[in-house]
């Protein structure tokens, strides 16, 4: 019988499509996937975005530099400060100026708190997604004391807006160096309860190894960066290949995996959860005194205390607040090794006191894209644990 | 008419109050293991748990009962109504049904029938018709999947769950749940048959779905599973299935390897305590190891829970039920 006749008689099997979010518990946020399955076996993820898209780099267009730093922000939601970082020092990189480095130290230590408090969620609501529901309750604890850090920084637990070109917005308030050195000792602890709970449970191990697996190759051609790099085997830390602030004296390790699977990426995770409270302990006991912003009233807002007697501080602070200030032209790509992964500004100053251009390189856009790739052939179960392990969160996918 | 009220009337009416006197006592029960959950999860997860609603949040319970009775039963456009309707009552009624042959004492039992094991068993089977007629007539692509996951597993495990059973009638020499009890006077059968015990456990997680094998409703994959689709009374009486067939299940376990109503020595202090305080007390016990079980573990994978269905647990019990055999044919134990 001949081959057509044949196919003729078959009937053509339609695969099993679901639409998996975006009002759905494991989809973290909005994502929309839409699954085509055989059974239970994924066939073809097809992930919808744009679901949360507010035009930030439009907007951005639109604002001053100083107005810009809160949309830093709301890109990921879960790590503040470390964008406000790259932005920061972008900004710096165009305006050449160096922040004092009490200023470094103090952004160092908070995008270090950062990425612990990012990771807490990240793992904690992962591990959610395989079906453990006691992490996550235990996370948000710790992250709550974090966030409370981060209150009595800035004054804000999360949208903080504390990182600006030339330093940090405010000085440190008293009192708060020793009790993130108090948190520094009693955390170690908690993720040892966590690693309890989850590391070696054979349940956890039978949902997580071998999942979503990614060869080095793989992960670099898809453009990975971060802890989902290093999970498949790359030891690419922008902190130690490109140290930015006082990153290049800090003394820490990169923890990279084999496997690239889903357990690599949680074991990466935790193990740079650590190495972070190693980074903090540094800071903590080398903080040098002195300014926190850059001496330069065309920049940094005088003292407030200042600004009662002195005209001349009152004008500067006018118009920093309004005009802001001109960047000289020139582009930058500036880049840092955010919770998540490189996390890059490219910015293009036409002389204004606006950016021309301002593109942002989101890790979790890179990871995303590759859900197709990775979750064929795997299960629909196995599909939530591969989106938990990517750590997407779409405040900074869609912009 | 006097004769007709004695012949039929007042066995009847016996009847009716007994059966009453079961039900009521455990749908209080089912109620407050809503929050004997919510309370112990809390307590795992470093929270309070309800404490709002009354003293110590007692009054909880009733507030939700009351929440869901209040709200709007919605029926899908698409989905078959009649079939719809049905399932959460097939899975309500038999979660209450199996009770008719749970001894609560020594002679303390609605039925006293001497195949009592068998019909658990039947009504435990037919728990799944409720479960996928719910899955098939949501019209839910959610809720198929979960409805076919749900049953794929719950015959998996009642192939296991029956040869556990088989196991301990071998010992015992009896189908009569009474029996089985009273056989546990020397020891209970969860220290010779230890093994079993754990697999009975395991196994009676997965046919009440509960986690670590929550699949059929896992959340972060299904959403609700079979009952996505359900609200208002509907789907309070899934709940209401569900967990007394979580009751139903400890108070299988304490019955064929705690012993029942027997205490754990037959000496002075402990006789004192009445039969029933003890069958509650074993039934609380395992109640609290299922809550305890769902705040440590994640979830199976459906293909490793099929795998440790069939290919772990299957095996062990064959082959313990064979060891059992034979160790009570050679050793001349075998009850008449």
């Amino acid at each position: 019988m001949s081959a057509d006749l044949g196919s003729a008689n078959e009937a053509t099997i339609k695969s099993f499509t679901m639409n998996f979010g975006p009002q759905h518990p494991a989809a973290h946020g909005v994502l929309r996937l839409v699954l085509e399955m055989n059974g239970e076996v994924i066939e073809r993820a097809d992930p919808h975005i744009g679901l949360l898209h507010r035009g930030t780099e439009k907007l951005i267009e639109y604002k001053t530099y100083i107005q810009a730093t809160p949309y830093f922000d709301r890109l990921d939601y879960v790590s503040p400060m470390c964008q406000e970082h790259a932005f920061a020092l972008a900004i710096e990189k165009l305006m050449g100026i160096t922040p004092p480095p009490r200023a470094q130290y103090i952004r160092v230590m908070f995008a270090e708190i950062t990425r612990i408090l990012n990771h807490l969620l990240n793992l904690t609501a992962f591990a959610l997604d395989v079906g453990a529901i006691t992490p996550l309750l235990w996370g948000f604890e710790e992250r709550e004391k974090l966030m409370e850090f981060y209150e009595r920084a800035s004054g804000a637990r999360l949208h903080a807006n504390y990182f600006r070109p030339g330093g940090v917005h405010q000085d440190l308030s008293p009192g708060l160096l020793e009790d993130i050195a108090a948190f520094c000792d009693q955390f170690p602890k908690r993720i040892d309860d966590l690693e309890q709970l989850l590391t070696e449970n054979r349940i956890f191990k039978q949902r997580t190894v071998d999942i979503g697996r990614m060869t080095r190759e793989q992960a670099i051609d898809w453009g990975f960066s971060g802890p989902m790099l290093r999970a498949s085997g790359v030891p690419w830390d922008l902190r130690k290949a490109q140290p930015y602030d006082v990153y290049g004296d800090m003394d820490f390790d990169i923890p990279i995996g084999k496997n690239g699977d889903c357990w690599d990426r949680y074991l990466v995770r935790m193990e740079e959860m650590r190495q972070s409270l190693r980074i903090i302990k540094q800071c903590i006991d080398q903080m040098p005194s002195g300014p926190h912003m850059v001496d330069d009233r065309k920049i940094a807002p005088p003292p407030r205390a200042e600004m009662k007697t002195s005209m001349e501080a009152l004008i500067h602070h006018f118009k920093l607040y309004t005009e802001g200030y001109h960047v000289p032209a020139g582009e930058t790509y500036t880049a840092v090794e955010a919770p998540k992964g490189e996390f890059g500004v490219y910015l293009v100053a036409d002389g204004s006191n606006r950016p021309y251009r301002c593109k942002i390189r989101a890790p979790g856009f890179a990871f995303l894209q590759s859900t197709d790739f990775v979750s064929r052939g795997h299960m629909l179960a196995d599909v939530v644990a591969i989106i938990g392990s990517m750590d997407i969160v779409f405040g900074e996918i869609d912009r | 008419m006097v004769e007709l009220w004695h012949s039929y009337g007042l066995p009847t009416a016996i009847t009716v109050a007994e059966i009453l006197a079961i039900i009521v006592p455990l749908l209080l029960a089912v109620a407050y293991l809503t929050y004997a959950e919510r309370k112990v999860l809390a307590a795992a997860q470093l929270r309070k748990g309800p404490n709002v609603v009354g003293p110590f949040g007692l009054f909880q319970p009733l507030a939700d009962g009351l929440k869901l009775l209040m709200k709007e039963t919605v029926i899908p456009a698409g989905a078959n109504r009649v079939v719809f309707i049905a399932a959460p009552i097939i899975t309500f009624v038999l979660s209450l049904v199996a009770w008719a042959v749970i001894p609560f004492d020594a002679g303390m039992v609605l039925a006293n029938i001497n195949v009592g094991i068998l019909y658990l068993f039947a009504i435990s089977s037919l728990g799944v018709y409720g479960i996928i007629m719910a899955g098939w007539s949501s019209n839910s692509r959610y809720a198929f999947l979960g409805g076919l996951r749900s049953a794929a597993q719950m015959v998996s495990y009642e192939v296991s769950i029956g040869f556990v059973i088989v196991s301990v009638l071998l010992c015992v020499g009896s189908l009569n749940l009474s029996d089985i009890v009273e056989a546990q006077k020397t020891v209970w059968y969860c220290l010779p048959l230890f093994p079993m015990f754990i697999v009975f456990f395991i196994s009676g997680l997965a046919e009440t779905n509960r986690s670590p094998f929550d699949l059929p409703e896992g959340e972060s994959e299904l959403v609700a599973g079979f009952f996505v689709e359900y609200s208002s009374m509907t789907f309070a009486l899934f709940y209401l299935g569900e967990y007394a067939n979580m009751i139903l299940m400890s108070a299988m376990t304490s019955i064929l390897f705690l012993g029942g109503w027997l205490p754990p020595f037959g000496v002075a202090p402990f006789t004192w305590i009445p039969g029933p305080i003890w069958f509650f007390a074993k039934i609380a016990f395992v109640l609290f190891c299922f809550l305890w079980v769902r705040a440590t573990m994640p979830r199976y994978r459906y293909d490793q829970l099929m795998r440790l269905g069939w290919k772990v647990f299957l095996p062990l019990s064959l082959a313990w039920l064979a060891a059992t055999a034979a160790f009570l044919v050679f050793t001349g134990r075998l009850p008449a």
